[in-house]
């Protein structure tokens, strides 16, 4: 396992709680006119169109410092993440008791699956606060993203259910008020909705969750723990049926924030109506804590479970993908139909997770963070049409690229990404999940790859609606084209666009053990799920890491693999004190790296 | 062999810069970047090529491998090329043409204020196209084939302004997905069955019959959608809306070839199936044919080429259906030369009249076009397929094998050719002589406001040399290219080159009695000769003949509308119902229903809240009696 003296990953969580701790105690002069405090969220009746606000307030310094040092310490993560030995357990694991009496433990770690998911988070959240030209108040905004963010990493890196639990859910409030306070005209139907819809569905992940623990309780010798890893090894000695039970909990309320076809209609209403920041944060990340709730709770924990509904997801996933393509043909409106084509995009990576090959699981994963690059992307553009044209219905626009070259240069190029070129990231995750399906499920493969077909038909069409054709309407006459900051914004997006299609082979080899080693526990536990052998690698594990044949109750609640003293000390001091945790009872670090 | 990475880096460099700088660039900087990088992109391949002449005829094969692209465990594709006879052979004629064409569009497209995206474009296009023959394997293989269909999108509707030409751009990239539907599933079954997309892997093993017809038929698809078969060919008339240049280069000479290619590539597959290579010889014929009468009757002067291309297209398919690969690449060789010859010179036609496609608005221009008119001269008798220009040799080549395959398929290839005479003739007649048609409309043209007609004094003129040039140049190839490959003397050089790739074992040999080859030699002929004789008949004279004329000719079979009509208007409409009434007020509904019953409950509910006392009490009293009633039940059982 690898460790470093740095404790990494609490700082990457608490770096932008912070932040966004700073961006309150702001002092409330520092707004950058009365009239906006009006506007802001608080009020709940915001004032009709605010101007656009400097970025660079106060809080947007705050607010762009944090995120960019964020973003440095996730790409040291990365660097620093190992390749060799086909390290495919957790690295870099911080585990501090944190509620001691319920076996809760403050306990993150990276693998490969969630690296990148991590690296794509830190790289979204500074395009999506400073890209799209901000209305309305800044400091409100800033503090909101920067919670976002903390939560997202908090979800994306915690090894304790009860932690990814609280994550996952934060990301609601932040979410709702997002939607709610910058949104469109109908922004309050649609922010309670999101709200509403998702929030029920974490009924689901809790009781799944406390089954989960009640029932393990007495097979880890009658400790209760939330711990991921300790809770995996037990899982698989539960009754059967109950293995199952938890992972339809587990599927039902990953399934909604997905979201899965026919859990779906809360989509187009929130990302229609958010803002931009909203939505490029909205589709790039928070869909992808679904997916890898999926991924990590459901397929890593209950296999069992994860095999007997595998045909069900399977079936959702390429009914997701053919009836998704079909609606999102007709659209009206280039926003909600980017946010319907996000329904296909998710069910593909549904489809990979579920078809048990490396292939398909491994693609899955590449989808992810796709999505989050190419939909990040998608969203920020067509926010820049929003704000030269005031309207983003397909009949009010045309003949764009007349006025705007550039600017339709850089959507064509993501919109192929969204098709699926050769050459692009997309193409590379979309093949890799259909190769991997059609290797174990080939019919869901046959289906599923009408894709291709639909995903270029209402791409091209609702580009050429946009951007080719006569220029009818006057106001698409004289459209100031994308300026220099926004190319600038929109940038690193492309680069990874090229880069992860070109040369995927740096991502793709940090995953894939990981992958495989998921792959090999879902062998194990069900034998008959027909996983194909790929691979004859074994995979090193930390020994409190090995699911399968490590030291009974070694891996407890009470040991610790801490991140070295020093780091450790340091990290505990940061546990906030709102969690009712004594900094002396909360460290257990024994400071043993292996 | 170093120069094996240029023929690649050069057009990917240029294309690169041309992005980013072109802009900076402008005309005709841009132009002749563009060139200068097709042009040593060709003499890479000549210098591959002639260090693969020195070597022994098996050993003829270079693999470089550039990186490792996808690796998943044994999923392992490799960025790599393999420069063997094949690749090597449509590499030579992808960057020849395509550089003349690229030379020739620096004097077409002058004062186009996007001058630099289009060779852009063009770069980008010849890049692609050398990835997909030059790869290793059938993934990168796939990677140029979606970049070519990229570069076509880009091209078709690079006058974007135009309805019509967005329309087209975007038909042309879906027609082609659906082909590229069965090429992935094609590459999903090598996965499964091979492991491995690599044609080293793939293309030596012995198959099943049924599982290789899967595979080959998955191939072919893929290949009707590129190579614009039926059912997948509407989309290349329409492409027509782009540049010239871009017809010629990308619509008939090189990336509808892609198809053909394909299949010569997979024909070690494709050779376990019997049914197969029927469904393709088929395919081919009937395209063929149905193309060839539309021809017929259509009077702009690129969509008669274009219909044209498609049936040339069949012819290649025949003769790689019945076998005879090297018929097939022998013609696609030909009609690169020729058909990028007839769409240059149609170039200079249009460019001469300011941008008059319709053919019954032309006339007598042979004498306002001195390089032109042989040009185009010449082009014609070898698509016509008149002896000794290129088409005839190729195209006997492929009648012969067809007849081997089946005198039914040689009698459809026969029956083209006649056709292909008849409507080659109508278009020289009526675009070269009899009256000079285009004055009178120029003149309307010019009251209409636009001047530009009357800069030359309203008299046609030759095109600047950068035009000629490639003329010129693709005019000597028309004329002398079928020696690459004459059935006569020893010259069969293409087939010498391709043997080692279509062993006996993969492409049985076939022998066609001698006396038979000349029967089908001379009747060809006879029919070719037929067809322009008729065709002169025909055209001298008259300018509109009703009668020969159809409109169901001049409408396609009404095949397009049809489709339309039965096929997209109901997907169209379900669409509509599927994202209108079944996801807003079905998926949705639910869900508000859901919500609604709650909120509802929660209204029912309150009323209970009274705030009277006596209520509660009523209610705690009855509760308390049921519960005690229902004590003593159990109490008492």
């Amino acid at each position: 396992m690898k460790t470093t003296g740095l404790p990494i990953l609490n700082i990457i969580v608490f770096l932008p709680l912070a932040g966004a701790i700073i961006c309150l105690l702001l002092p409330s002069a520092s707004w950058s006119s009365t009239s906006l405090r009006r506007s802001s969220w608080s009020t709940g009746r915001p004032a009709p169109a605010p101007g656009p606000v400097s970025t660079l307030g106060p809080a947007g310094i705050v607010g762009l410092v944090v995120a960019l040092l964020e973003l440095a310490f996730v790409i040291f993560l990365v660097i620093d993440y190992p390749t060799s030995g086909h390290a495919a357990g957790f690295q870099f694991v911080s585990r501090h008791s944190w509620i001691g009496a319920f076996g809760i433990d403050w306990s993150l770690g990276v693998d490969g699956i969630s690296l990148f998911l991590v690296a794509m988070t830190a790289l979204l959240f500074p395009i999506a606060m400073f890209g799209p030209t901000l209305r309305g108040n800044s400091r409100a905004f800033m503090g909101w993203m920067l919670l976002l963010e903390a939560a997202c990493m908090g979800t994306f890196l915690s090894l304790d259910l009860f932690v990814f639990f609280v994550m996952f859910e934060i990301t609601l409030v932040p979410g709702y008020f997002l939607v709610a306070g910058w949104g469109g005209a109908r922004r309050n139907y649609a922010a309670m909705k999101f709200f509403i819809y998702t929030f029920a569905g974490s009924a689901f992940l809790f009781v799944a969750i406390i089954a989960l623990v009640v029932l393990a309780a007495p097979r880890n010798g009658g400790h209760q723990t939330f711990d991921l890893i300790t809770l995996a090894r037990i899982a698989g000695s539960l009754p059967h049926a109950d293995q199952v039970l938890i992972f339809c909990g587990f599927a039902v309320a990953f399934a909604v924030k997905i979201p899965l076809v026919p859990f779906h209609s809360w989509l187009p209403d929130t990302y229609t109506e958010a803002p931009t920041a909203g939505s490029m944060i909205l589709a790039g990340i928070l869909f992808k804590l679904g997916a890898y709730g999926l991924l990590r709770l459901g397929i890593y924990v209950v296999p069992v479970g994860a095999a007997d509904m595998a045909p069900v997801l399977l079936t959702l996933a390429a009914v997701g993908i053919v009836y998704g393509s079909l609606i999102t043909i007709m659209q009206k409106d280039l926003k909600r139909l980017v946010a319907y084509a996000s329904i296909v995009d998710v069910a593909f990576i549904v489809l990979g997770f579920f078809a048990f090959s490396s292939q398909g699981v491994t693609g899955g994963v590449l989808e992810m963070v796709n999505h989050g690059l190419t939909t990040g992307a998608i969203f920020f553009l067509v926010g820049i049409v929003w704000e030269r044209r005031g309207t983003l219905r397909f009949s009010d626009l045309g003949g764009l690229q007349k006025s705007m070259p550039i600017m339709a240069a850089v959507f064509l190029a993501v919109v192929m990404s969204a098709i699926g070129l050769p050459g692009l990231n997309g193409f590379v995750g979309e093949f890799l999940v259909l190769v991997g399906t059609f290797a174990t499920h080939r019919w869901w493969a046959v289906v599923a790859t009408v894709a291709v077909i639909t995903a270029a038909v209402y791409m091209l069409w609702a580009y050429q609606r946009v951007f080719h054709g006569p220029v009818l309407n006057p106001a698409n006459d004289a459209v100031a084209d994308i300026s220099w900051r926004e190319l600038a914004v929109v940038a690193p997006l492309l680069v990874g666009i090229v880069f992860l299609g070109v040369y995927p082979r740096p991502f793709l080899e940090r995953v894939t053990p990981s992958v495989n080693y998921l792959l090999d526990r879902v062998e194990q536990a069900a034998p008959n799920a027909h996983v194909p052998k790929t691979h004859n690698v074994t995979y090193s594990l930390p020994a409190n890491q090995d699911v399968r044949g490590g030291p009974p109750g070694a891996a407890g609640a009470a040991s610790a693999s801490g991140s070295g003293g020093a780091g450790s000390g340091g990290s505990s001091g940061s546990v906030p004190s709102a969690a009712g945790s004594t900094p002396g009872s909360a460290t257990a670090s024994a400071g043993g790296s292996k | 062999m170093n120069a094996a990475y240029l023929i690649p880096a050069l057009p990917l460099i240029g294309a690169i810069v041309l992005l980013f700088g072109g802009r900076r660039l402008r005309e005709p900087l841009s132009g002749w970047l563009a060139t200068i990088m097709a042009v040593g992109s060709f003499v890479a391949t000549v210098i591959v090529w002639v260090s693969l002449l020195g070597k022994q005829a098996s050993a003829r094969s270079i693999d470089k491998n550039i990186f490792t692209w996808v690796p998943v465990n044994s999923l392992h594709v490799n960025a790599g090329l393999q420069l063997d006879p094949l690749s090597i052979l449509w590499c030579l004629f992808v960057t020849g043409v395509g550089s003349l064409i690229t030379l020739y569009s620096i004097g077409y497209m002058h004062g186009d204020p996007s001058f630099s995206r289009f060779f852009f474009l063009l770069n980008a296009f010849v890049f692609s196209m050398i990835v997909l023959v030059l790869a290793d394997n059938y993934l990168f293989s796939f990677f140029g084939w979606e970049g070519v269909g990229f570069c076509s999108y880009g091209l078709i509707g690079f006058w974007f302004d135009r309805d019509t030409a967005a329309v087209a751009a975007k038909k042309a990239f879906v027609t082609n997905r659906v082909g590229d539907y069965g090429f992935m599933i094609a590459l999903f079954l090598l996965f499964q069955h091979f492991g491995s997309f690599n044609y080293r892997d793939v293309l030596h093993s012995h198959l099943s019959g049924s599982f290789a017809t899967g595979l080959a038929l998955m191939l072919f698809l893929g290949a009707v959608g590129k190579s614009a078969q039926i059912p997948l060919y509407m989309w290349l008339p329409d492409a027509m809306e782009g540049p010239t240049p871009v017809s010629a280069l990308i619509h008939a000479a090189t990336m509808v070839t892609a198809g053909v290619y394909l299949v010569a590539r997979s024909a070690p597959i494709i050779h376990f199936s019997s049914a197969a290579q029927w469904t393709i010889s088929i395919i081919g014929a009937a395209t063929a044919l149905l193309a060839a009468t539309i021809a017929c009757n259509q009077n702009d002067i690129k969509r008669v080429l274009a219909y044209s291309t498609v049936s040339q297209l069949g012819y290649m398919f025949l003769g790689e259906g019945s076998g005879d690969y090297g018929a097939g690449i022998y013609h696609t060789v030909m009609h690169a030369f020729f058909k990028a010859l007839l769409f240059l010179s149609a170039g200079a036609v249009i460019h001469a009249l300011h941008d008059e496609q319709n053919m019954k608005r032309m006339g007598n221009l042979r004498r306002y076009l001195p390089i032109t008119f042989p040009a185009f001269m010449i082009g014609f008798l070898a698509l016509a397929a008149i002896p000794p220009f290129d088409g005839f040799w190729s195209k006997d080549a492929i009648l012969a094998a067809a007849w081997h395959k089946s005198p039914a398929l040689w009698a459809v290839g026969v029956l083209t050719a006649f056709l292909t005479a008849y409507y080659m003739t109508r278009q020289v007649v009526l675009v070269f002589f009899g009256q000079s048609r285009w004055f009178d409309h120029a003149k309307e043209r010019g009251a209409a406001g636009d001047h530009h007609v009357y800069e030359a004094g309203g008299v046609p003129h030759e095109a600047p040399a950068t035009m000629t040039v490639p003329l010129v140049i693709l005019a000597a190839a028309s004329v002398l290219g079928w020696l690459l490959d004459a059935p006569f003397g020893g010259l069969d050089f293409i087939n010498k080159w391709l043997a080692p790739l279509f062993p006996p074992t993969v492409a049985p040999a076939f022998s066609v009695a001698t006396g038979t080859k000349w029967l089908i030699g001379l009747v060809s002929v006879a029919f070719a000769l037929a067809g322009l004789a008729s065709g002169v008949a025909a055209w001298r004279r008259a300018v509109d003949r009703p009668r020969l004329e159809p409109a169901v000719l001049e409408h396609a079979w009404y095949i397009d509308e049809g489709v339309s009509r039965t096929v997209a208007g109901p997907l169209t409409r379900m669409a509509n119902t599927f994202s209108f009434v079944i996801d807003g007020r079905l998926v949705d509904g639910l869900v508000r229903a859901v919500s609604g019953s709650f909120a509802a409950s929660g209204r029912q509910l309150r009323r209970v809240q009274t705030g009277y006392v006596r209520n509660y009490a009523l209610g705690i009293s009855a509760g308390a009696v049921i519960i005690l009633f229902y004590v003593s039940l159990r109490a008492g059982s």
